[in-house]
């Protein structure tokens, strides 16, 4: 490919890119007029979106380091959202990914954003989605989205990404087992990273051979994040599949509206619960005048009840 | 909302474990801390602040480089057109320097014998104080 000139983005755009976000976060201003401060996206196609998820600590935040560097060089701006886990207890976080990506910090085509899951109990903020429009609306190439994978959660990533690297490392052998349903599901590509430490090659059998169990083709591939070794293969997956993200994208906006309807689901059972009937069957078990059995059955009816019948 | 504090250790000054302690407690206290690791420069810090859009910048200054810092950090919030962000400091700072820093527009100083507990304190009255969520949230609804 020939060298391009790498594409940056004002830092006024960045700026307003960054407050619109907090404005979606904190709830200042709606999805739709969150984006008014920015000028129109440009080109015509929207941002390609990476997905990279994996549990804690397998150096995704290094990946991604890798990836802005590598997408850099073929003239792409790049985004990046980062979400860490929010305390469920006094709802602070720490958000420390960009620690790993500071060697672009000068470059205006380069922009990261931590955000804290918030009340999501799963790796993707509730505006995350939103936050990744933005990144496009604002005329970056790609936004790649970070988020932490713990069992179920890291399929929540597929909602908002044309493709997802599911991240593992060879200490981390055993836990492949456990969550292997979930995870041929969403992955297009699997990478197993730390492959300088023992166990590297045994582990991509493994996942080699779940794949194969599951019908389906996904490439497992080997990286060494911290000096970039495997990197260039990651990054000529991720070309080849940017030629037909359309494809991802039809899943994408499937697992999107899946997402979508389990949250006004949830909303709606709520408000039913929090109501006067709901409260008036609590009260009832809190007095000991119904058993647990029939409150839970009674509230059961009463929230699908609410859910199904929605207009 | 969690106030969201950008935790900075600019200069050379050698280990950041007082600014990890720090980050922790800050989160233990329901913020959401953005922590960037060692070595600084006040146009990093300035970056990271204006993409993470913090509500709080906190610099941290062993070693006596707070006149150099925290005027050049100001100068570039200043530049890139935000100056709703609330910038304070800690570390070991001569006690002539304080109110110089505090003229510039440094809304709170902390020295090193400061606890977390009025770290936490400190930061929750500058927001309150200086801080732009109100504002913010002022102009949502006047606009709505
Ligand atoms: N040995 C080794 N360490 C790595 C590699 N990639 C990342 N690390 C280290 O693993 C630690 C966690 O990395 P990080 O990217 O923050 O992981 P994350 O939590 O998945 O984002 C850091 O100390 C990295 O330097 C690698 O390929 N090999
Ligand atoms: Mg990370």
């Amino acid at each position: 490919m020939a060298a391009a000139a790498p594409r940056t983005i004002a830092l006024v755009v960045q700026r307003d890119l960054a407050r619109a976000i907090t404005a979606i976060e904190n709830g200042y201003a709606s999805a739709s007029a969150a984006g008014d401060t920015l000028p129109p996206r440009r080109e015509s196609a929207p941002a390609y979106v990476v997905g990279v998820t994996g549990p804690p600590g397998a150096g995704k935040s290094t990946l991604v380091d890798r990836l802005i560097e590598s997408f850099r060089s073929n003239g792409d701006s790049v985004a990046v959202i980062a979400v860490d886990p929010s305390s469920p207890f006094t709802h602070g976080a720490v958000l420390g990914d960009r620690v790993r990506m500071q060697r672009h910090s000068g470059d205006h085509g380069v922009f990261i954003r931590s955000m804290a899951s918030r009340e999501s109990g799963g790796g993707i903020a509730p505006t995350t989605h939103h936050a990744i429009a933005l990144a496009s609306r604002a005329g970056f190439d790609v936004v790649i989205v970070e988020t932490v994978g713990v069992g179920q959660v890291e399929l929540e990533v597929v909602g908002v990404a044309d493709v997802v690297i599911v991240v593992t490392v060879p200490a981390l052998g055993d836990s492949v087992q456990t969550i292997k349903a979930g995870l041929t599901e969403i992955a297009d590509l699997f990478v197993v990273n730390m492959a300088d430490r023992p166990g590297a090659n045994k582990t991509s059998v493994d996942l080699k051979h779940m794949v194969r169990e599951s019908g389906k083709s996904i490439p497992v591939l080997q990286t060494i994040a911290r000096d970039g070794t495997g990197v260039g293969e990651v990054m000529a997956a991720l070309t080849e599949s940017r030629g037909h993200h359309h494809t991802n994208a039809a899943r994408s906006v499937r697992f999107d509206v899946v997402r979508e309807v389990r949250d006004r689901a949830v909303r709606r059972a709520l408000d039913v619960l929090d109501g006067s009937r709901g409260r008036s069957i609590l009260e009832r078990l809190a007095n000991r005048e119904m058993t647990r059995a029939v409150a839970r059955e009674e509230l059961l009816d009463l929230a699908l009840e609410e859910v199904i019948h929605a207009d | 909302m969690p106030i969201k504090v950008l935790v900075a250790k600019p200069g050379l000054d050698g280990h950041d474990r007082g600014a990890k302690i720090v980050a922790r407690a800050l989160r233990d206290a329901g913020m959401e801390v953005v922590y960037t690791g060692l070595h600084q420069t006040p146009e990093m810090i300035v970056t990271a602040a204006v993409q993470e859009d913090v509500d709080v910048i906190g610099i941290s200054i062993l070693s006596g480089a707070h006149m150099t810092v925290f005027p050049k950090v100001l100068k570039l919030l200043g530049e890139r057109g935000v100056d709703d962000i609330v910038v304070i400091g800690g570390g070991v700072i001569q006690e002539a320097d304080g109110p110089k820093l505090k003229a510039l527009g440094v809304r709170e100083l902390f020295d090193s014998d400061a606890t977390t507990q009025d770290l936490i304190d400190g930061i929750e009255r500058v927001v309150a104080e200086f801080g732009r969520a109100q504002k913010r949230t002022d102009a949502a609804r006047s606009t709505a």
